[in-house]
């Protein structure tokens, strides 16, 4: 595998054109050939019986312990509901300026919220957050642009509203193109 | 661009301190952590942090032990608490010891954002009233104070403290160099600039009109008191009185201005009443007050009376850099009140300003400017319509051979080197002033 390359592990149960559409995106934003796979992780390790969820910063050191390289930026695609010790959940974290992040489709679904469910929003979510998260280990911070991908969210509705695409600010940051 | 802004996370939770750093760094903001109290408050004496996010329960210290420190230690910080336990008491405590919010652990991370934004809000808020504070004391008509030299700086630095007080102040220099411009100033930026400046030449005045001036008459008071008088201390009460060459009152004016200055009571001439008012008291001098201590001519009790601030106006020959700054003031002041389109001024002319050593400093240089404007073509201030160069040539005359090509050539200036009216003036014929030309090697202006 070569230096500009992204990798996308995938661990548990995803549907294989879902992951592709995924992989083309990021391949679209970043013009780096983005190879999918899976992985197996035993994810008890790092559930949390008192908060019923999943440890975001064990999960994360983790991948990057086993399943990253440096020549390659890898992303941990998961579906279960992530924390951190101080926050009630996050849709993914990553290293700043590192070769690991890790994307959580769990709270992307419109079911959760009692909606109706919609599976290309969903996806459009994921691909968001993923490129969101694999924007942070090409070093760029959050952005303030409201259309940028790096854009700080906490809620679904306004991954809804930035674009899946970086800034020219945040491209020109990025030193990618 | 603005300053990042700076976080400082103690918890003795490693994971706690790791989120949170990973939260904020990719925010951008500078994240420092600190496992402890103790070590957070040795980090917070050597680096500045705008925000402090502290666990309350810690061993060792706890987190509120550590805010009233922080804030003993910099009361702006910013500290917001968080605890696992949230209790009604311990919240209320933090907040009465001076943290800017309480937080529950794990917060939402909207919760977070949102704190950390109304956290930079304050910050941005605080700097903004700390610049505001300063604009406020930041002089006010100050616009005929003209220079930009180290000197006027430091002149200008000295009426705003002299303002923002309220005792006396001598203003010391040379003649002409703006002495009552500077009073103005002090009184206009002071807290009674919204009172009367009454200014007494103290110097134009005898001995018996300056104590009428000062302290008024009543009526029948002397020949002449055909009504009663306010004196110039009533009139500036609640505002400020400049006396101007202070130096030239009499030995009993100034044991009267000492009381007067003493008590602010007084009694107007021929009268019987007691008068008070609350006047602030500015002097002037272009004299030594000291050495006149010291000769017994001024008494040293009212001058250290006086003497409580004193700022010292450099003459305009030890700051001639400010010259083109006051020639284009003085340029758009008497254009502006002759009604005419504003002048230039001809670059050598102005060097040669530049040069010139103004014994009567801005007021000669003002007054220069004035007359170039009468008498000039409208256009342009050129060096013939400058009174420069006697004084200039004057000073270099020595020998008989240099006060004749001076005065050959101030003759030849001033009929423009017209030969026949030159000649004439100098008493000599025509062929005689050619010879002299020559001789001296004498050429018109430029």
């Amino acid at each position: 595998m070569n230096q500009q390359s992204i990798s996308l592990i995938s661990f548990g149960y995803f549907q294989k054109d879902f992951l592709e559409k995924i992989a083309e995106d990021v391949r679209h934003e970043f013009l780096f050939q983005v190879h999918v796979r899976e992985g197996r992780l035993d994810l008890s390790d790092f559930y949390d019986p008192s908060r019923k969820q999943y440890n975001g910063n064990s999960m994360l050191k983790h991948v990057d312990a086993i399943f990253s390289s440096d020549d390659v930026k890898t992303m941990g695609l998961f579906s279960v509901d992530l924390f951190i010790p101080i926050l009630t959940y996050i849709f993914g974290q990553a290293f700043l300026n590192g070769r690991t992040g890790i994307a959580s489709l769990y709270r992307l679904s419109n079911e959760r919220y009692g909606m109706v469910m919609n599976e290309r929003v969903m996806l459009e979510r994921f691909s968001k957050e993923v490129i969101h998260e694999l924007g942070h280990t090409f070093g760029l911070v959050h952005c303030h642009n409201p259309t940028c991908v790096m854009q700080s969210v906490t809620y679904v509705e306004e991954i809804d509203q930035k674009s899946q695409h970086l800034c020219n600010h945040c491209r020109k940051q990025s030193g990618l193109y | 661009m603005s300053k990042k802004i700076s976080i400082l996370i103690v918890d003795d939770e490693e994971s706690v301190r790791d989120s949170l750093y990973n939260w904020f760094i990719e925010d951008d903001y500078r994240v420092e952590c600190a496992e402890n109290a103790k070590k957070a408050l040795s980090m917070l004496e050597s680096d500045h942090f705008d925000i402090i996010l502290a666990d309350i329960k810690m061993p060792g210290m706890d987190g509120l032990e550590m805010l009233r420190r922080i804030k003993a230690l910099r009361r702006e910080s910013i500290v917001i608490v968080m605890t696992a336990f949230a209790t009604v008491d311990t919240a209320v405590q933090a907040l009465k010891d001076g943290a800017f919010d309480y937080v529950t652990k794990p917060f939402d991370p909207d919760d977070l954002s949102h704190l950390i934004r109304n956290a930079s809000k304050q910050i941005s808020l605080t700097e903004e009233n700390e610049i505001l504070k300063e604009k406020v004391v930041s002089l006010e008509n100050v616009e005929d104070l003209v220079g930009n030299s180290e000197a006027m700086h430091r002149v200008l630095q000295q009426i705003e403290s002299a303002a923002q007080s309220n005792s006396s102040v001598i203003i010391t220099g040379e003649s002409g160099t703006g002495k009552e411009l500077v009073a103005r100033a002090i009184h206009a930026n002071s807290s009674r600039k919204f009172f009367p400046l009454v200014s007494v030449h103290c110097g134009a005045l005898t001995e018996s009109l300056l104590e009428s001036e000062l302290f008024g008459h009543e009526k029948g008071a002397f020949t002449g008191a055909v009504y009663n008088r306010k004196g110039r201390f009533e009139m500036a009460d609640n505002g400020s009185i400049f006396l101007d060459e202070i130096a030239t009152i009499s030995t009993k004016m100034q044991i009267e201005l000492l009381r007067v200055l003493e008590s602010k009571k007084f009694i107007r001439v021929g009268g019987n009443k007691e008068i008070t008012s609350d006047f602030r008291v500015i002097c002037a001098t272009n004299k030594d007050l000291k050495s006149m201590v010291e000769n017994g001519t001024f008494r040293e009790d009212l001058f250290y009376r006086l003497n409580v601030l004193n700022i010292n106006i450099p003459p305009l020959r030890e700051r001639s850099g400010d010259i083109p700054l006051l020639v284009d003031y003085f340029i758009k002041k008497y254009c502006t009140t002759m009604n005419q389109p504003p002048v230039i001024i001809d670059t050598s002319a102005l060097k040669r300003l530049e040069e010139f050593t103004f014994p009567g400093n801005i007021r000669e240089l003002e007054n220069m400017i004035e007359r170039a404007i009468v008498i000039g073509n409208g256009k342009k201030i050129t060096l013939k319509d400058l009174p420069l160069e006697k004084t200039l040539i004057d000073n270099s005359a020595e020998s008989l051979d240099d006060h004749e090509k001076n005065h050959i050539f101030q003759i030849l200036n001033k009929y423009n080197w017209n030969i026949s009216r030159s000649a004439k003036a100098l008493q000599v014929d025509r062929v005689t002033l050619y010879n002299k030309i020559r001789k001296y090697n004498l050429k018109p202006l430029e």
